[in-house]
């Protein structure tokens, strides 16, 4: 049997144990039409890239399926009726991915991303300007307390 | 060297030929937007030096991924 790759999108407004039932009744579907779906992933609740039915966000799911056209056709006649599903897609491929999708994998190397932005900012101030670096420099040195009196005296005058 | 000769560019090398090329897959959003402009076009592949075997797919997998929502059609 050929192999498919399916995403659907649901609706922000059901929980996600209605998106894991919507998954099961897929499930059931294909099984029923003499397929197989081979993994289940849910990818969470996306923003979306653009508006789609007034919605801005949706979860995010993708199925691998081991099974004949028509199960995927009926299945596809499915996700079509059903109002909570605001897109799908399926795709052939050539094989199915055993491990988790890139998607999951992504998810919990998220907390890396912040990290790329301080590497490059503070080299630029280091090495061009030596003379505007040394004079605070000198200045914040001598007088810590005169830095803290500055602000009530700011204060004062605004008043 | 770009001095010396006006006209010269390196030769540069497909993104996704070699042993540890990444996969096009319209799953792969972090790959992707490094293949769409600004604007959220395909950037051609003259200045991402694709070769065009790969710029065919990476087309294809940008527009699956904009189905989905994934990738934006417009972005401004």
């Amino acid at each position: 049997m050929p192999y498919y790759e399916s995403v659907f999108v649901a609706r922000p407004d059901i929980s996600a144990a209605q998106v894991e039932a919507l998954t099961e009744s897929m499930k059931e579907i294909v099984a029923g039409n003499g397929g197989a779906i081979t993994k289940a992933e849910y990818w969470g609740l996306k923003t979306l890239a653009y508006r789609i039915k007034k919605s801005r966000k949706g979860h995010y799911s993708l199925l691998n399926l081991d099974a004949p056209a028509e199960a995927v056709k009926e299945m596809e006649r499915n996700l079509l009726l059903n109002e909570d599903v605001i897109r799908f897609m399926t795709v052939r491929v050539d094989e199915l991915e055993e491990e988790p999708s890139i998607m999951m994998r992504n998810k919990g190397a998220r907390e890396d991303r912040p990290r790329r932005d301080h590497d490059d900012r503070p080299r630029r101030d280091h090495g061009d300007r030596p003379p505007r670096d040394a004079a605070p420099a000198e200045a914040s040195g001598s007088a810590p307390s005169e830095a803290k009196a500055k602000p009530a005296a700011a204060e004062g005058d605004e008043k | 060297m770009r001095g010396r000769r006006p006209f010269f560019r390196r030769q540069k090398s497909c993104p996704f030929s070699g042993a540890d090329a990444p996969k096009i897959d319209y799953k792969d959003v972090k790959l992707l937007t490094r293949f769409i402009s600004e604007r959220g076009k395909i950037v051609p592949r003259r200045i991402t030096a694709v070769s065009s075997k790969k710029q065919r797919e990476l087309a294809r997998a940008i527009k699956r991924s904009r189905n989905l929502a994934l990738l934006p059609f417009v972005l401004d």
